[in-house]
């Protein structure tokens, strides 16, 4: 069990001193600075004309020009936030759909339990962007059904976490003590549970967050998520596979914006679950 | 993409506890407990005592049907979520009540839905997997489905066969060496690679690989470039790329995870005890270190196979490699319900196929689980 050993205050200075979080911290900073704020900075237009499709770097156009002749540094820095956006709701929404399952079915100790998780495991068994693909077959791929797929994909694997901490806690003094002074089981479960379940929850925000814009990112990329002519980076990436070899840059510089995101919270989480389990009681 | 699963899944055998309840590790990696606790769970004591070998398989696979019954279910609802009247959508334009009503019965869509799941499920388990929707719409000759199922799949066999002979050797390698040699220079020549390129989506690896090896260095082609029912094998060119991004994803994940196991079990007394009995540093490694290292390795390893199931759907599509990654997304792409079920379903099964294989593999290295008893 990862426990917050010592003052809690102790733990949240080693992680902020965590030199993967430092590292992670700035570079999604970075990204996200551009994927929100870039827009303000482009003169040009994401959508409009500007020259040759597939025109190289130069006049006016640091990163030259896409498929159809559009300014490609126009459409990268107005490209990000979208799938920034529809991740951060899905990792928002999966967790709240996690712990109510989890706090249920880790703390109910009826029937609810085994069937809450059989469930899970069913989503389990199937890869997850096949589930994610088979949404999108049956309710279109309106951005409301991306984050909803996402969700369902992500959800069962921290509901897991979730039960797991749970029923540890549930069998400690301070829960049992709970109960015997009779207060009521949403009670316990806010006040008493949920507080000592965060730190597996946190420690694996890093990981589902990633997996959840590289979902997203992927559903766009094979032209099933956010349409164009709708600049985002993972559009962009497959779109301009065409005229690849005239200006790489239309695919390469999407490609590393999406990469560095996903290190960038990668770095971030590795550093989190690094301080939180060096602190763990048991080692 | 990938399967989301595999990715921190890291089961730790040393906690897998006898009485078949997770508990967290205190290991930092998250224990999603995966199969090991269902695997104590489902070996009940009347079996295990008898023909626990025996008794383990017949109680996984029966399992593995029940489950993939139940993902039938799913595949088939989601896929008919909106009550829209498929036929008027196949017909567009042409679409007369008459015309309508003449197609609903020719698929079977006049039927209620219940009737129209089992009459699919039926027809797929004598290997009838329907009518393509896009096919009846362009009134082509032949609409079955099943007649374009089994190229694309030869072809994603032959691309995950290859993958997989080259992932687990290099897995269980390198991620040993790098376990080894931890916090030393190997390791960190394993390790920064690994984080960086198991993190990264399919799609921004792949494109990144066509970029370097098609627009910088002309040796590879972008795509895979095959007529329909050629064999890969005829274009080996057009293998490596497709086969180097899957690796790549599915090596970064796994080795990170085979280090840790060994680079923990290097740090244990029986290795300490070992090294003090004189016993040869060389010895010690493989005999200690890895053999206990090797049994959640397995794991990792078969959860790794698994990944590569989901990860042919981005990998395919970014080559066009025509194998059954690529069907399901233009079949998504068409809206062509039935042939989007037909590939999840064939996706589904070998999915739980290789789970079974996996949790097999595992009891049979790990003999504490075949007597769990509860």
């Amino acid at each position: 069990m990862i426990t917050l050993g010592g003052p809690t205050k102790r733990v949240r200075w080693r992680v902020l001193n965590d030199w993967g979080v430092r590292v992670g911290a700035i570079m999604l900073l970075i990204v996200v600075g551009i994927a929100f704020f870039g827009s303000l900075l482009s003169s040009q237009s994401p959508y409009e004309t500007a020259g040759i499709p597939g025109a190289s770097p130069g006049g006016g156009h640091l990163l030259g020009l896409d498929f159809e002749g559009r300014d490609v540094l126009a459409r990268l820095l107005h490209g990000g936030s979208s799938t920034i956006i529809l991740a951060t709701t899905a990792t928002i929404v999966l967790y709240v759909v996690a712990i109510s399952v989890g706090l249920l079915a880790g703390y109910s100790k009826s029937v609810i339990d085994p069937l809450l998780m059989r469930g899970v495991d069913v989503l389990l068994s199937v890869p997850s962007l096949l589930v994610m693909l088979l949404f999108i077959t049956g309710l279109g791929s309106s951005k409301p059904v991306l984050v909803l797929a996402a969700v369902i994909v992500l959800f069962p694997g921290a509901a897991r976490i979730v039960r797991s901490a749970t029923l540890e806690v549930s069998t400690r003094g301070f829960v049992e003590a709970a109960v015997a002074r009779g207060e009521n089981t949403v009670a316990i479960l806010r006040r008493e549970v949920l507080p000592n379940i965060i730190p597996p929850i946190v420690a694996d925000l890093g990981l589902r967050f990633s997996w959840s814009i590289i979902l997203i990112a992927s559903v766009n990329f094979l032209g099933l998520g956010i349409k164009p002519p709708s600049p985002d980076w993972g559009v962009m990436i497959s779109e301009n596979l065409v005229t690849l070899s005239s200006n790489p840059w239309a695919v390469i510089a999407p490609a590393l914006m999406i990469g560095l995101l996903i290190i960038a919270v990668n770095l971030m989480g590795d550093g989190v679950v690094r301080q939180l389990g060096t602190s763990g009681a048991g080692r | 993409m990938h399967g989301a699963t595999h990715r921190t899944t890291r089961v730790d055998l040393r906690k897998v506890p006898v009485d078949g309840r997770a508990k967290w590790s205190t290991v930092a990696i998250i224990n999603e407990p995966l199969a090991l606790d269902d695997v104590a769970l489902k070996t009940s004591v009347s079996s295990a005592t008898r023909h626990p070998i025996l008794g383990f398989i017949v109680r996984r696979v029966a399992t593995g049907v029940l489950t993939l019954w139940i993902v039938s279910i799913l595949i088939f609802a989601a896929t008919n979520i909106l009550p829209g009247n498929v036929a008027e959508v196949v017909l567009g334009r042409n679409a007369t009540p008459g015309r309508v009503h003449a197609l609903d019965v020719r698929l079977g869509l006049n039927h209620p839905m219940v009737r129209q799941y089992v009459d699919w499920l039926f027809g797929i388990l004598h290997g009838n997997f329907g009518h393509s929707l896009v096919s009846v719409a362009l009134n082509q000759a032949s609409t079955s489905v099943s007649s374009t199922l089994l190229s694309p799949l030869l072809n994603s066999l032959i691309l995950a066969g290859l993958t997989a002979l080259l992932l687990v050797p290099l897995t269980l390698l390198l991620g040993a060496l790098a376990g080894v040699y931890a916090r030393r220079s190997l390791d960190h020549a394993i390790s920064i690679p690994a984080l960086v390129l198991g993190g990264l989506p399919e799609f921004v690896t792949g494109t990144l690989f066509i970029y370097i090896f098609f627009v910088v260095f002309h040796i590879l082609p972008p795509v895979t470039d095959l007529a329909p029912g050629q064999s890969p094998f005829t274009d080996p060119k057009g293998l490596v790329l497709p086969v180097l991004t899957l690796l790549g994803v599915a090596l970064g994940a796994g080795v990170r995870q085979v280090r840790a196991g060994m680079s923990e079990a290097m740090q244990r007394d029986y290795v300490q005890y070992a090294r003090l009995n004189g016993i040869p540093e060389r010895r010690v490694r493989i005999r200690y270190a890895l053999r206990n290292a090797l049994a959640p390795s397995v794991q990792i390893v078969a959860q790794n196979l698994q990944y590569l199931l989901g990860g042919i759907i981005v990998v395919e599509s970014v080559f066009a490699f025509p194998g059954i990654g690529l069907y399901l997304v233009n079949a998504v792409l068409a809206r062509d319900t039935v042939k989007v079920e037909a590939a999840a379903i064939i996706i589904a099964a070998a999915y739980t196929l290789l789970n079974i294989l996996a949790d097999l593999i595992v009891v049979l290295l790990v003999p504490k689980l075949r007597t769990a008893q509860r």
